[in-house]
């Protein structure tokens, strides 16, 4: 049977604040444990919440960066239940009012097509501390310097069809949150995660399939990687006759597999309620009008602008624009160079492919913007060929140094020079007669290869400094 | 000393009759010799009041004195004091020494006032009668056989014994007014947002206020005014200027229109409180005042509302009592949920436990629309009542409690019966609305108490009124024999 | 409305509360009582009511994005019932 696979991904992102999204307490990680907790993170008796002006201001550029109804008037609830890693017994959250409401995101997929997924709303809430097993003779650490970090939580709706969807979803959220700058995206630390609701259903099929929810995904590849594996157990089990629990289960990227977590065994009823503590948070126009006028350009206006300006294809601009500093970037080296198609090869291959290699941030790249888009000014004048780019690159990679000083100094400038190349040619003219007289017998369709033996031994005497062009041009005179 | 008002002994630290070191160990030592009797007090902090006093002295010397400086209070052990025991009446919070001040103690101690200790109070302030605190019940001192009201029974109890001279205390459901009533003393419960909470250990977050309890209304406005003001560490304190309510006590009230709720002044009042609360409306009629009926229809919804709403929001607010950072923690827990249980349910007693069952009941899936909602609905209802009466009327009045102090054991078998003793108080905490109590007679030598009940901030005119009341009438004055004596 | 004693039991269970088996019976009671007494509202018709959460009819207030807090984890982990290395120790959490 053909099955249908239907995703949709609740992705809590970190909101980059100074101080938490109740208390004054610094949000700062890799500190001692509990140093970065204060009485409200504690939930000391008679502590109460006061809201972070910075986290709404945060949500709300949010929801304008993807066109989503702002709610002018949200209300934060009371998520109870029973966890240490959680102070007051429940969790500061939105439920019925939402700050921000529905909204369409646009996904490029590789293929070049688009697909739509809705936006079910996005709401905010404070995150909880950490549980640390090791070491403590059967018991568990505590550590509340994470309680109360502000989250936005982004709600699909159950629109994606592959881990491939999954992934561009994410990357695309990954990059708005970035662009507006109101997290650090970093998923390896878990300022992004991602909870994906996984169901299959005969293809056809109109009714949802019984879903899982796997937790607490924290990278690109484990997301991929634990919907594949999802979809395989889903369908192994159905196909024997059984059926998928609604439950929550846990990937383990050691073992790739997905498992049920333990903890969420009793099905819990978490009682929402308006949080008396706080009170309904009201938007003015203007204060909504003031940070919308602050929205700095967003990936998609980028997106298109790169395609009418640098003539760019829409998946190599969407590809270049999913990282506001990636897309900074580029448009360095291409305003260095004036070629912006040479420039968008060069980012997107050369310099992706090495700073994937290294595992580097482009932030990290030791080559920088300027130096690149020189490189590329001399690859254009033909001061050096593509090949002599390439050994350049992964000079100034490992060495660094300036441009033209390394060309110099490496001896990586090609000869244009016709006089010396026209003596090459007739060093190679006089050591290979025979050739010559083949050549210059033979038909006009066999000449065009032998004509490549002269232009390889000219190169070699070269020692590929020779200009190619230039060689070609003076050899077809010679012979 | 003891017999002095918070006014009075203003006057005298000023005068040097005697300095705010001399009252205050005087009133330590009343409280050492009397409150065994009575055990209105927790914890007594004898060598900070010492200190505080001192150091009031010190400013009063240097010129410096002002607010309530020298004079000694005593807070409910409700509410936060650094370096305290802390412990809202509850074994879960036995152990628990206050890392930081709240907010009000904090004001009151930046006006100069002398702390003297922490009163007694029923558990997580859940209680009419003082018989749930962890403590033992507070003694009425008119009556040691009997209750002293709750759950600021404490405060109530100490002021009436003439041990402090005036007290903080709380209010979700009458918890100042009640007590006042039953142990003869005022009580002001301010409008919801005029006094920070923070700091103050939460029962039910949207009813909860504190307030003064002192002997007269006029006390009640020294120690109002210092104890307000907007607090940024408490989202629904209010940001709004906090009058000089002593100013105005002394205005005339003529014209005031007092409003009688006919739903209260039916067949159903205790005939004898009936004739006191008559007795204090005609005193105010000759001050000046007239009485208007006014017309609370859903004032018999106050006491289901108020058994939806802050059973709701007290079981999810007692959550965070858990055994993990601070307070009680059972004996080797088995596992994670074996710590949760027994903790909570080793240390929390049984009325606590039960309002947590009911909260956690209302809130539950499928019956939130149904008790929860729906409470928050009538809430509004009762809150629309009190705009319409106050187009009519200034102020409300009623009696406080519906009768005088009962016994010990009387009503505790049957939480319903206990709970009927806040009919004439919830509603003003379901509205939000400022009211107080004041003493206005005596039945069978136990004192009772008359409710006024006001729009919203509007304290000063309902403490003019009370002082006003109080110059023509002397059941403020009135101790309980043991613990008074003649001036 | 009345509550079996499963049903009050389940109550407990989601409230992390134990309830001796002496006291079943009344806590089953008194808790039935309660709601019996409380069920008066479902007869009020509250369809055109907004319901009230707060008696003030004001919005949040904001506060600035400042690190006001220090760290006090000395002192407040000197009220704890158990730390270690700076971590509040629990019986093993199981994910």
């Amino acid at each position: 049977m053909e099955w249908e696979i239907v995703i949709g991904l609740e992705v809590h992102v970190q909101l980059k604040t100074r101080s938490k999204i109740f208390s004054g307490a610094a949000v700062d990680f890799g500190q001692e444990p509990n140093t970065n907790a204060c009485a409200i993170d504690l939930a000391l008796p008679g502590t109460l919440p006061v809201l972070n002006a910075e986290v709404t201001a945060m949500a709300v550029k949010f929801g304008l960066a993807i066109d989503a109804e702002i709610s002018r008037r949200s209300v934060f609830e009371r998520k109870n239940y029973f966890y240490p890693d959680l102070p007051k017994g429940y969790q500061t959250t939105q439920l019925d009012e939402p700050i921000v409401g529905k909204a369409i995101i646009m996904l490029e997929l590789e293929d070049g097509t688009e697909k739509a997924v809705r936006l079910h709303h996005a709401h905010l809430e404070e995150d909880a501390g950490k549980s640390l097993h090791e070491d403590f003779a059967g018991m568990s650490g505590i550590d509340l310097n994470r309680a109360g970090t502000a989250l936005i939580e982004i709600v699909s709706e159950p629109d994606m069809r592959s881990s491939e969807e999954a992934v561009a979803f994410l990357k695309k959220i990954h990059s708005i949150v970035t662009y507006l700058d109101i997290s650090d995206g970093e998923m390896s630390q878990g300022s992004m995660r991602c909870d994906a609701n996984v169901s299959i259903r005969p293809m056809g099929q109109e009714e949802l399939g019984i879903r899982a929810e796997i937790k607490n995904i924290n990278s690109f590849r484990f997301v991929e990687r634990a919907i594949a594996v999802e979809v395989e157990r889903q369908i192994d089990l159905i196909s024997d006759g059984g059926t998928v629990a609604q439950e929550t289960r846990l990937y383990d990227a050691n073992k790739n597999e997905t498992r049920p977590m333990r903890s969420k065994e009793v099905a819990n009823d978490y009682r929402y309620f308006p949080c008396p503590d706080l009170l309904p948070v009201e938007l003015e126009k203007s204060y909504i009008q003031s940070l919308r006028d602050s929205l700095p350009e967003l990936p998609d206006a980028k997106r298109k602008r790169f395609g009418g300006d640098y003539g760019l294809s829409n998946y190599d601009a969407s590809l270049l624009t999913q990282e506001r500093p990636f897309a900074d970037y580029y448009e360095l080296v291409a305003a260095e160079c004036s070629d912006a198609k040479l420039a968008a090869n060069w980012v997107m291959g050369e310099l992706s492919a090495q700073l994937n290699k290294e595992d580097l941030k482009i932030s990290e790249s030791p080559l920088s913007a300027a130096k690149l888009g020189q490189l590329i000014t001399r690859v254009i004048d033909g001061t050096i060929s593509g090949k002599q780019a390439k050994q350049l690159f992964e000079l100034l990679w490992t060495e660094g140094g300036e441009v033209d000083q390394t060309i110099e100094v490496k001896g990586l400038k090609q000869v244009s020079d016709s006089g010396a190349i026209e003596n090459m040619i007739d060093q190679v003219i006089a050591e290979n007669t025979q050739q010559v007289e083949n050549f210059r017998s033979a038909a006009e369709d066999k000449r065009k290869k032998m004509f490549g033996f002269f232009v390889g031994q000219v190169m070699k005497l070269s020692q590929g400094q020779a200009n190619p062009a230039e060689v070609n041009k003076i050899l077809k005179e010679k012979l | 000393m003891h017999n002095k008002t918070i006014r009075e002994i203003l006057d005298d630290l000023a005068s040097g009759e005697y300095s705010s070191r001399e009252i205050t160990s005087a009133l330590l030592t009343r409280i050492k010799n009397l409150d065994p009797a009575l055990n209105s007090f927790i914890s007594l902090t004898e060598d900070q009041a010492l200190a505080a006093a001192e150091a009031a002295d010190a400013l009063r010397s240097q010129g410096n004195a002002r607010g309530l400086c020298g004079v000694p209070v005593a807070h409910k052990d409700i509410f936060c004091t650094k370096g305290v025991r802390t412990s809202a009446g509850s074994k879960m919070l036995d152990n628990f020494i206050a890392p930081y001040d709240a907010t009000l103690v904090r004001h009151l101690a930046e006006s100069g006032a002398v702390c003297l200790g922490k009163t007694n109070m029923d558990e997580f302030a859940m209680g009419s009668s003082n018989e749930t605190s962890f403590y033992g019940p507070v003694k009425n001192p008119w009556d040691t056989e009997r209750v002293p009201g709750g759950s600021s029974g404490g405060s109530a109890a100490a002021v009436a014994a003439r041990l402090v001279p005036g007290a903080t205390a709380t209010d979700t459901g009458g918890s100042i007014r009640q007590p006042a009533s039953l142990c003869g003393v005022t009580g002001l419960k301010p409008t919801y947002g005029r006094v920070s909470r923070y700091g103050m250990i939460a029962f039910a977050s949207s009813l909860d206020q504190a307030g003064p309890i002192a002997r007269t209304a006029e006390d009640c406005a020294l120690l109002l005014e210092s104890m307000a003001g907007f607090d940024a560490m408490d989202s629904t304190c209010i940001d709004k200027e906090v009058p000089n309510y002593s100013a105005s006590l002394a205005d005339s009230i003529r014209g005031l229109r007092i409003g009688l709720p006919k739903q209260y002044f039916n067949g159903d009042i205790n005939a004898e409180v009936g004739t006191l609360i008559d007795n204090a409306l005609e005193e105010l009629k000759n001050a000046g005042a007239t009485l208007v009926e006014v017309d609370l229809p859903h004032a018999e919804l106050a006491i289901p509302t108020y058994y939806v709403v802050a059973p709701a929001e007290c079981s999810t607010n007692l959550s965070r009592y858990d055994g993990v950072r601070y307070g009680y923690r059972c004996d080797d827990p088995r596992d994670l949920t074996d710590l949760y249980t027994r903790s909570r349910s080793e240390a929390f007693g049984d009325e606590v436990k039960r309002r947590i069952l009911v909260g956690t009941y209302v809130l539950s899936a499928g019956f939130y629309d149904a008790y929860y909602r729906q409470a928050q609905k009538v809430r509004r209802l009762i809150q629309q009542d009190y705009i319409t009466a106050f187009d009519k009327a200034d102020l409300i009045a009623s009696p406080t409690a519906l009768s005088t102090a009962f016994k010990f054991g009387e009503k505790s078998a049957n939480p319903i019966e206990m709970y009927q003793e806040d009919l004439y108080t919830i509603p003003a905490n379901m509205a939000g609305l400022p009211a107080m109590s004041m003493p206005c007679g005596l039945i069978g030598g136990l004192p009772i108490g008359m409710q006024f009940v006001g729009r919203q901030f509007e304290e000063a005119r309902m403490l003019n009124a009370a002082h006003q009341y109080q110059m023509r009438t002397d059941w403020h004055t009135l101790s309980p024999s043991v613990y008074g004596s003649a001036k | 409305m009345a509550l079996t004693p499963d049903a009050v039991a389940k109550l407990a269970e989601l409230a992390r509360l134990s309830i001796d088996s002496q006291n079943v019976e009344s806590t089953t009671g008194s808790v039935s009582d309660i709601l019996h007494m409380i069920d008066q509202l479902k007869q009020v018709d509250t369809s055109e009511i907004a319901p009230l959460s707060h008696p003030m009819d004001l919005a949040q207030r904001l506060r600035a994005d400042q690190v006001t807090e220090p760290n006090q984890r000395e002192e407040f982990q000197e009220i704890a019932p158990a730390v270690e290395r700076g971590l509040y120790l629990v019986p093993r959490v199981i994910e």
